[in-house]
């Protein structure tokens, strides 16, 4: 089996979850024997830039380091794709993955995507326009290469995804991460909606990481529930070897939150529930880990509601500070709105904090050792926080199962079900 | 017993028996025994609601709980018994005990199910048994507690049914020597439990048993294949032998041991209508059964009372660790052994010294409904093997959450609790307790002066002792050549792996070629060392440094 697959970013160069996603499926096809040849656009010379433009704060830095990341290098072919804005492509970086294909491409251009062309809405124009350059090459890539099927992940790949199955009549695989309601929170940003939904209607097979996003898929996107599988995310299994041993400087229990501070992560929730928590008890701190639009709006909130002395913004953390964090940590909330698959409180429960998860997240479906509320029902969410912070059998319960629990959530089994999705696909 | 075709038949049949009743060798006895149990329910109770609301209990769920029971099992339920008894007179009879917590309820939520049990009650061939009020654990942890929830649930039968009990069955079975020798030291009989596989062993549990502690007590153990036949197989379509008819069944009966004396069908009240709904013919299937049992076998129908009475008990048998009829592991896993269970219950019943001073009744009330056993039920982990049964059972979507709201409850009753008991509380109780507070602070405080003092000591004479591997940096040419032929270059090249540059620069030019090639070779294999190895071989040269240069410095 060989596999022709779109991403966005990969690591080192990595931003967000889809990123460490796209590792973690990659790893385990490879260990299954697929071959994967995966195809990543990268900016040169302009990298703040472009990663800005995507980036998600709440997201889990990957570590490089890991000895497994090398091995597995040998084994994929990996390609960059010269990406920056057309007219500022060095001659050598352009021709490197074009050359001869560039007259196919062009086609492509002009046919399917130039109506993204004229977008100028709340992304960059850079952004769209890289989006179709994507593509672009991905149909001059898709006649060069030898492979069986095209998997592409999320929307920012989905017209590469096409491009790539229309010139080379192969089977196409697209992979939902998270929908752009999940973003936006229903306010839908019409041109990256229909990328969405173009992509999975050309899709054979949708993949979406929760029921969650399925029953989105189904109901928003009108798209046939016989072709699309729910496969849920994992965690990186090989990180952080021994657990970081960090005192606290103070005696209060640390409440935390770690994401994006953006509508889509119910940031607000977080700080009503706080409030409710603080008013009965004084002994407890809260902090807020992140960037996003809605910071200032949030940091206002807490001026406003007087718990600033107990509740803490740390800005955007990665790496090392993410660890840290956690092993400070008592609690740990994730109150998202709308949240596909949810990342980060598998990495909070490995590291034996207990967590608080919305029931409105993909996670909720599969994890058992957590405490689920719903993301507006403040007054549960004060509840599980306090009870967590006093009653120790609860916190006890969670270290000993919690992290066990996770510990099951292997890639390689994602990577299974995925390769069955393969075959099956071929087998038609 | 031969073939009865019909109702006369049999009863002339029943008045010849009765007079060789006990010679016969085939007559054997269906025990029939329910239990009947509703909880009191905590409402959801957040902690903001600690110190403010006392009131814990959902009168709505409960009452809309009872009230649905009450239609679907225990109204149509007692109205078949009572007609059953009516039909057969003294032939047909059955026992039941009934919590406390659910006596409650009945008069609170619904008396009509309570005089529907008084009626069968006045029949006489009904026995109602002794247990717990608040159908709680409180054997496992506490005689006197055990002890008084018994006397007010048997107080409250007697009231209530006109008899006193003198079998007595523990929550949900729970059996042990030690709970037997209590219930025998407080007047009992016969006590019924479960017939454990891994108590019982080659043993069936057809037979009576008595405690191994006290010999006084007799115990009827639970036939729990046949007993589960009905209260959980009766409508499980998987089953190999659904659907279960009278037919089957008491063909079933009939291939037990001739020698074998007793069936126990011990099961939850709540199976006829509830568990199994009337769709399934559980009803229908009780209705026709004792007609089947007596025109097709050679059994009857007894009490436990009259059981203990006309039965001699085969031998002892041990329980050293307490059993229960839950769950595969018929053990006490489903209510307690997890965190959240130790914990809550362990909170709980450290209360009880205290809540014996108490003199507020509404504390003895609350403290009662908070021992109820499913509170703790509700906590379990056990998701996946006996889960649904759980599931079932349980207002909360998860035992986290169960346990979160246990917990806050708990908080405002302990709060209680000891607002009520300071007015009571010895002067010397409380001078204790402060003094305890004082002395443990002292000793923390001590601690850590002498951590703090010590660690002073360590670094100052670290300075005024010995020379360290820095002074190295401060040694001449002709010292370190010195040090060179003291120590051996191997040693040395471990020691200097951490060593900052200085010294480093200093040493390596006063290696020999060959020394120095030594030492390269070395510094790759060094990278492997342990921390420990290194401070080892670094005391080594700081050895050979005091030796040298020590006095002179």
């Amino acid at each position: 089996m060989k596999v022709l697959m779109f991403g966005w970013e990969f690591p080192p160069h990595i931003t967000g979850g889809l990123g460490t996603a796209c590792y973690g499926i990659t790893k385990g096809l490879v260990k299954q024997g697929t071959e994967v040849i995966f195809v990543v656009p990268k900016a040169y010379g302009d990298e703040d830039q472009n990663a800005a433009t995507i980036r998600s704060a709440g997201d889990i830095p990957f570590d490089f380091k890991d000895e497994e990341y090398k091995e597995y290098w040998n084994k994929i072919k990996y390609m960059e794709v010269g990406s920056n804005i057309i007219p500022y492509v060095s001659p050598e970086e352009y021709s490197r993955s074009m050359e001869k294909n560039i007259k196919t491409g062009a086609e492509f251009k002009s046919n399917v995507f130039s109506k993204y062309y004229k977008f100028s809405g709340k992304y960059s124009i850079n952004l769209m326009e890289e989006v179709a350059r994507y593509a672009l090459i991905a149909s001059a890539l898709a006649l060069k290469e030898d492979y069986d099927v095209i998997h592409a992940h999320d929307w920012l790949t989905y017209p590469a995804g096409i491009a790539a199955k229309e010139s080379s009549g192969k089977k196409l695989v697209v992979h939902m991460h998270a929908t752009e309601f999940d973003r936006t929170g229903g306010n839908v940003n019409q041109q990256v909606y229909d990328i969405e939904r173009q992509g999975m209607e050309a899709a054979d097979i949708v993949i979406t990481v929760s029921n969650l996003t399925r029953n989105i898929i189904i109901d928003k996107y009108g798209i046939d529930p016989n072709k699309i599988v729910t496969i849920h995310n994992a965690v990186d299994q090989n990180r952080r070897k021994e657990a970081l041993r960090i005192q606290k400087k103070y005696n209060e229990k640390l409440v935390t939150f770690l994401g994006r501070i953006t509508f889509q992560k119910g940031p607000e929730y977080f700080i009503e529930a706080a409030y409710k928590v603080l008013q009965k008890d004084a002994n407890v701190r809260f902090a807020m880990a992140g960037s996003g639009d809605m910071l200032i709006k949030m940091i206002k909130h807490v001026a406003r509601l007087k718990i600033a002395d107990k509740f803490h913004f740390t800005g955007f953390l990665k790496g090392e500070d993410v660890d840290h964090i956690f092993a400070m940590s008592d609690v740990f909330v994730m109150p998202s709105v709308s949240e596909p698959f949810g990342i980060v409180p598998l990495e909070a429960m490995r590291s034996n904090v207990p967590v608080i998860i919305s029931k409105q997240s993909g996670v909720a479906e599969i994890l058992h050792h957590a405490m689920k509320v719903d993301f507006w029902d403040i007054d549960a969410m004060a509840d599980s926080i306090y009870g967590l912070c006093h009653y120790e059998g609860l916190s006890k319960m969670f270290r000993k199962y919690g992290k066990q629990e996770v510990e099951n959530m292997k890639w390689e089994d994602a990577a299974i079900k995925i390769n069955t999705v393969y075959s099956n696909l071929l087998n038609r | 017993m031969g073939r009865c075709r019909n109702k006369n038949q049999y009863r002339l049949f029943q008045f010849t028996e009765s007079l060789t009743l006990n010679h016969s060798n085939n007559m054997k006895s269906i025990c029939f025994y329910f239990q009947v149990h509703q909880p009191m329910r905590l409402k959801s109770y957040r902690f903001f609601d600690i110190g403010e609301d006392h009131d814990y209990f959902d009168d709505h769920n409960n009452a809309q709980i009872m009230h649905k029971v009450a239609q679907k099992n225990y109204l149509p339920m007692n109205a078949l018994l009572l007609d059953l008894i009516r039909e057969y007179g003294s032939a047909f009879k059955v026992s039941f005990s009934i919590s406390g917590t659910a006596l409650d309820q009945f008069e609170t939520y619904a008396p009509e199910v309570l005089e529907s049990f008084q009626r069968l009650a006045e029949t006489g061939q009904v026995e109602f048994l002794a247990e717990t009020y608040a159908h709680s654990l409180s054997a496992l942890k506490s005689k006197e507690e055990f002890t008084n929830q018994v006397i007010q649930q048997a107080t409250k039968i007697e009231s209530l049914f006109h008899q006193k009990p003198s079998t007595f069955r523990n929550t949900e079975l729970i059996y042990s020597d030690e709970i037997g020798a209590m219930v025998a030291d407080m007047g009992y009989e016969v006590m019924l439990t479960e017939g454990a596989k891994h108590v019982m062993g080659w043993r069936s549990p057809n037979y009576m048993y008595t405690n191994a502690i006290n010999p006084r007590l007799k115990l009827l153990l639970k036939n729990f294949q046949l007993s589960d036949d009905i209260a959980f197989r009766f409508s499980q379509q998987s089953w190999k032998e659904w659907p279960l008819t009278t037919e089957k069944f008491v063909g079933w009966l009939n291939q037990i041991d001739p020698r074998e004396e007793v069936v126990n069908l011990f099961m939850d009240y709540e199976t006829f209508g509830e568990h199994q709904w009337a769709e399934t013919g559980i009803f229908d299937f009780m209705k026709a059964l004792p007609a089947r049992v007596f025109s097709h076998s050679d059994f009857n129908f007894a009490t436990p009372k009259e059981l203990s009475q006309q039965l001699q008990a085969v031998s002892p048998i041990h329980v050293p660790y307490p059993i229960s009829w839950a769950d595969e592991e018929r053990d006490l896993t489903a209510w307690l052994g997890n965190e959240l269970q130790d914990e809550a219950f362990d909170k709980l019943y450290a209360l009880e010294p205290k809540v014996r001073k108490c003199d507020d009744p509404q504390i003895h009330h609350d403290w009662l409904y908070l021992q109820t056993s499913d509170h703790f039920y509700y906590m379990c982990t056990k998701f996946f093997s006996d889960g649904d049964v759980h599931k079932y059972f349980n207002p909360y979507g998860t035992p986290y959450e169960a346990f979160i709201n246990y917990m806050n409850v708990l908080s405002d009753f302990i709060i209680r609790v000891d607002r009520n008991t300071t007015f009571g509380k010895d002067v010397t109780d409380e001078i204790r307790e402060t003094a305890s507070k004082l002395l443990g602070k002292t000793r923390e405080i001590t601690k850590r002066k002498v951590k703090e003092a010590s660690k002073a000591v360590k670094e100052s004479v670290g300075k005024s002792k010995g020379l360290s591997i820095n002074d190295i940096k401060n040694l001449s040419n002709t010292a370190i050549k010195k040090l060179l032929r003291e120590v051996d270059i191997h040693n040395l090249s471990v020691a200097l792996k951490d060593a900052e540059n200085e010294i480093t620069e200093k040493v390596l030019p006063n290696l020999g070629k060959k020394a120095r090639k030594t030492y390269d070779e070395l510094q790759n294999e060094v990278k492997e060392v342990s921390k420990a190895d290194i401070k080892k071989y670094q005391k080594e040269v700081e050895k050979a440094l005091d030796k040298l240069f020590k006095s002179k410095k």
